[in-house]
């Protein structure tokens, strides 16, 4: 192949030259080529090695749909693998390297796979590794070895130095496609006012113009247009966009390449933007991709499309060859052939077809092409490159009828029709539907609210796609400015695209799919084996599958089963397109949500007192809580042991603000309680509060808490951290649509309230210092609240106890959380109190044997936790019929017990229970749900859900942690390990 | 990614809702002691192709479970309505 740039022409700014690097060679640009255009000036013929055989593969388009030539760019963290060098911009100093080659690519030791194809033919993972050696350590070596040799490129495992972002769009049209029909369209919404988005992957407007020689009348026409678009304010151009998606409702992802054409992202900008556009109407103009031939060493460097050949001459000035063998089946071809002849090229055109239309034959014979009607490329050989074609006779269906030709050449440009770029509407609609006089899947040009225009639905001229767009676009009257002639669709198409010799065999390897070197033997060898479906055609060839979806080969992997299955196409079927388009980076898509900006951070009003002081904190759902407080570099074990010691001889505060907290007000707020928690709460007096436990529909436990009664309709409900969303939703749920007629309002009031729980013997003491009130235990009984002033901070004053301990709960406007604290905090050192954190509370809960989270986990019963006696008999409530399902009932269920464990080895959650005596195998008879060191009791224990547990007191059994690795012997007791009679928290 | 009409609130993405229930079925009343009647209605849901009427929460919105009807096949949204407003 002997490339060459021409002297004039051109879209290119040949004012400045720019270099970019492939492969450790230097390239010689200019502003306006792609990586792929410079590669081809300089005669790179080969730019990259095939997935499976390491074949040598040169470039086949000049756009969105090349197989082929996928390269690294860049170094470092910035290092991208699988990029096309057609659609990368050249900049000046670009640096690109060849993948899936090595050592190079010029020799390269995975092309003897090649020479082994037979045992890497359609299906070869899948056959190869059943049977015998089936998860086998050989099958595991084999699988590290076949993963190195195959594959596309690698991805640096550096972290991505760049800002990405997201922006969320709105409009009443967008434009997908900013060729001819694409521009027509946005010019006629945008002039009647309608606010538009008009996208376009490549960097410039004006689609298949561009590709047009310069000095075509279109170029008039287009910048006219791109002035018109530049006036209208209402009209969004975004270039260097892909819309990728199609989503329900009209919603579209976009992915906008802000920064890519650079070294570097200039300071302050992102590499790249993701659009999520919701639209009232879409109006597709998305084009047509050419549809390669199949023959004898097709995939050779310098076998490339018709359409990528022309482009390169016309918009970028390479001519690629010196030689050009134009093998076609329809009339598109023709403009191309003509114009590289023009340039200088010698060029054959070979067509299927015995009948062409004669003024394209004039046109052909008048350049000088030497025209073979009823011919085709059955062979190309060559090494490294396209040295020669065999060209041949052949009948209506493509088999050869005479001996070949041998024409010297250096291209082959291939043209077997064009298919329709429908993946956006088939994303959104499913299966297009097939065309018999093009030969291809449409898609309808009106369904719900798009529109399709131009190439996409196969218009039959460049005007035609002038006028769908215009119409398209709402344009009424004034029509857009008509030019020129159109030969750009498979016009007059014969729909033959495989060439074989009389035998139907072809003489060498002929693809279907580049980028997953897919043959044609491999698609009739999934025939053979009864791959028939075009589903099961693509998952066991992998014909349509990577980087490119199948881009160019989905429609002839698709004829060819049709032909062997001896059915027509659209009873073969096609596959479904799904998003997205084109490969989408995760960075995209992700944005600014990483790290701590995936979700929101959750802070009590206390918390800068806690980090002031050295706490340690805790995630805990979306809030950070005190884990522990270490003093004197204590490690979280002697710190939570020192607090939870702490609490039971002295005083401890904890911030207990995350709580969820629900106002419940309403004439049938009682009622509304009633029916959502298990016990009454319709006798409740005012003054006094109750914990509650409440069940879901299916009769399993949902979440616990306390409910206090402020006024005549006027209740406070607490829930865990966790479930507070869960527990307001499901109320709103039963109030909004099952319990109507109740009048009750349920209002989430967790942010208004900071809490804070008081704990330990001298807790009493401590609130009478700062609160001067009377609490005694005659005042203030257990489950009773009254209202205290601490400092200046009205609060409500809850008495109960999670601990175990005299203890309370103090509740306080949010802002003044951190008042009330420190006033605690000043008011403590005569009663010697600390605060303790999240840890200590769990061992305290835990020696009591309270549930928590880990408990109350959506398998477990009021029964299975030992809390039947909560529930009332008296009244029917949520859940109450089904927990009394027989399953339910099963004495053998897991029940709650303690387990103390010997030794000196905490057990760890989740281990499994077995009997002594019983192999530890299987799910064994229970789980370890909770497990803490007991500062209390000196031992290790732990909360743990047992088969028949409250009649195995006792006993000895295994706790087993297959994670860990871990066997341990524990003792069956009660879960309430300490003060089971409550004399404390009653005190 | 649905597109979703809220009464208060007009037309807002699918993320800000969450779906909850079939909103064919009637919830038993509280005196219901039939556990089949409430196994039904708890465990037992048709799949139908087409048109369904659906309970959703605009849980980051106004938070008003409302009534959309859907087709399951299509997504098509024809419309919706405060659950509370609708005829029980």
């Amino acid at each position: 192949m002997t490339a060459r740039r021409l002297l004039g022409g051109g879209r290119i700014d040949r004012s400045r030259q720019i270099t970019v690097q492939f492969d450790g060679r230097s390239f010689l640009a200019h502003p306006g080529d792609t990586l792929a255009s410079a590669l081809l000036a300089g005669g790179q013929k080969i730019l990259g090695r095939s997935f499976k055989y390491h074949r040598p593969r040169g470039l086949v388009a000049a756009g969105v749909e090349e197989t082929n030539a996928l390269v690294h760019l860049r170094d470092g963290e910035r290092h991208e693998p699988n990029a096309q060098a057609t659609m990368v911009e050249a900049f000046d100093g670009l640096r690109s390297t060849p993948q899936n080659a090595w050592p190079s690519l010029q020799f390269d030791f995975g092309a003897i796979n090649g020479l082994l194809s037979r045992f890497f033919g359609a299906g070869f993972y899948y056959k190869t590794f059943i049977g015998p050696f089936s998860g086998t350590k050989f099958w595991m070596f084999c699988e590290g070895f076949i993963r190195q040799a195959a594959g596309m490129g690698r991805a640096t495992t550096l972290a991505d130095p760049d800002q990405y972002e997201k922006i969320n769009a709105f409009c009443d049209v967008l434009i997908v496609g900013a060729g001819p029909a694409g521009i027509a369209a946005a010019l006629a919404a945008g002039r009647k006012g309608d606010n538009v988005i008009l996208v376009e992957q490549d960097r410039d407007l004006g689609g298949s113009l561009l590709s047009e020689p310069v000095g075509s009348p279109s170029d008039g026409w287009l910048a006219q247009a791109r002035a018109e678009l530049d006036d209208l304010p209402n009209i969004r151009v975004l270039t260097r966009t892909t819309a990728f998606g199609a989503y329900d409702c009209e919603v579209f992802g976009l992915v906008e390449r802000v920064q890519d054409h650079v070294l570097a992202p200039e300071r302050g900008k992102p590499r790249q933007r993701y659009w999520v556009v919701r639209t009232s109407r879409a109006v597709l103009a998305t084009g047509a991709i050419e549809r390669p031939m199949v023959f004898a060493g097709n995939d050779m460097p310098g076998v490339m499309l018709t359409s990528a050949v022309r482009s390169y001459l016309n918009r970028y000035a390479v001519l690629a060859g010196e030689r050009i063998v134009v093998a076609t089946n329809n009339d598109s071809a023709y403009t191309a052939a003509v114009e590289l002849a023009k340039s200088g090229a010698k060029v054959t055109i070979c067509d299927i077809r015995k009948e062409i239309p004669a003024q394209l034959g004039a046109n052909a014979k008048s350049a000088g092409i030497d025209l073979r009607p009823a011919h085709a490329v059955l062979k190309v050989t060559g090494c490294k490159g396209v040295k020669a074609a065999y060209l041949v006779p052949v009948s209506s269906q493509g088999k050869a009828t005479g001996g070949s030709v041998r024409v010297a050449c250096d291209i082959v440009a291939m043209s077997g029709g064009w298919a329709p770029t429908l993946h956006l509407w088939s994303q959104r609609f499913g299966k297009p539907i097939y065309s018999e006089g093009l030969d291809t899947f449409l898609p309808l040009a009106e369904k719900g609210a798009f529109t399709c225009v131009g190439s996409l639905v196969g218009s039959a001229s460049l005007r035609d796609a002038l006028q769908q767009g215009h119409k398209a676009g709402g344009g009424t009257g004034k029509e857009p400015a008509l030019f020129g002639h159109a030969d750009f669709w498979g016009r007059n198409l014969l729909p033959v695209t495989v060439v074989t010799k009389a035998d139907g065999g072809t003489p060498g390897k002929a693809f279907v799919d580049f980028q997953h070197d897919v043959k044609l033997a491999d698609i009739d060898q999934a025939y053979r084996e009864g791959y028939v479906s075009i589903e099961h055609l693509k998952r066991y060839t992998t014909s349509g599958m990577a980087a490119d979806q199948g881009k160019t080969s989905n429609l002839n992997a698709l004829a060819r089963m049709a032909e062997l299955r001896g059915l027509a196409i659209p009873n073969v079927g096609t596959t479904t397109f799904r998003p997205p388009y084109t490969p989408v980076t995760i960075g995209a898509i992700v944005a600014h949500d990483h790290g701590l900006h995936l979700r929101p951070t959750r802070l009590s009003t206390i918390h800068d007192w806690h980090t002031e002081n050295g706490a340690e904190m805790m995630d805990a759902g979306l809030w950070l809580r005190p884990w522990y407080y270490p003093e004197n570099g204590e490690s979280i074990t002697e710190a939570y042991v020192r607090e939870a010691i702490h609490v039971r001889e002295h005083v401890g505060i904890v911030d207990v603000s995350t709580l969820g907290k629900i106002a419940v007000q309403g004439p049938d707020a009682a009622e509304f309680l009633n029916r959502v928690y298990v016990n009454g709460f319709k006798t409740l007096p005012v003054g006094r509060l109750r914990y509650g436990i409440m069940l879901r529909e299916d009769g399993f436990v949902f979440d616990d808490g306390a409910t206090a009664r402020i006024g005549e309709y006027d209740y406070f409900m607490s829930t865990t951290t966790a479930n507070a969303a869960k527990v307001l939703a499901r109320a709103e749920y039963l109030l909004q649509t099952a319990w109507r007629d109740l009048k009750v309002h349920v209002t989430s009031v967790t942010d208004q309230w900071a809490a804070i729980a008081v704990a330990g013997p001298k807790s009493r003491r401590v609130l009478t210092d700062v609160t001067s009130a009377d609490l005694s235990r005659e005042v203030l009984p257990n489950n009773h609240f009254t209202y205290v002033t601490i400092g200046d901070v009205p609060c409500r004053l809850h008495r109960m106890s999670f601990s175990g301990e005299l203890a309370y709960e103090i509740y306080i406007p949010a802002k003044s959380g951190r008042k009330v604290w420190e006033a605690l905090i000043a008011a403590g050192p005569p009663h010697n109190l600390k605060p303790y954190g999240l840890e200590a509370m769990g061992a305290l809960r835990i020696e009591k044997g309270h549930i928590a989270g880990s408990e109350i986990e959506g398998r477990t019963t009021m029964k299975d936790l030992g809390l039947e006696g909560f529930a009332s008999s008296k009244k029917p409530f949520v859940g109450s019929v089904l927990r009394k399902r027989p399953v339910l009932e099963d004495p053998k269920r897991p029940s709650l017990v303690g387990l103390e464990i010997i030794g000196n080895q905490g057990a760890t959650a989740g281990s499994l229970l077995f009997a002594m005596n019983a192999p530890a195998k299987g799910h064994g008879e229970g789980w370890v749900s909770s497990t803490t060191y007991s500062p209390a009791l000196k031992k290790n224990i732990a909360l743990a859900l047992l088969s028949r547990g409250p009649e195995r007191f006792g006993e000895t059994i295994q706790v087993v942690d297959f994670v860990g690795n871990q066997t341990l012997h524990a003792k069956v007791v009660s879960h309430h390990f300490f003060d089971p009679e409550g004399h404390r928290q009653n005190g | 990614m649905l597109r979703i009409p809220c009464p208060v609130c007009g037309l807002r993405d699918e993320t800000e809702f969450t779906y909850g229930a079939d909103a064919t079925l009637r919830r038993p009343d509280m005196e219901e002691t039939d556990p089949g009647v409430w196994h039904d209605y708890v465990f037992i849901r048709d799949n139908p192709q087409g048109r369904h009427k659906e309970y959703w929460h605009h849980v980051s919105g106004c938070r008003q479970w409302i009534l959309v009807e859907r087709d399951t096949l299509t997504h098509e949204i024809f419309g919706s309505s405060l659950v509370r407003e609708v005829a029980a």
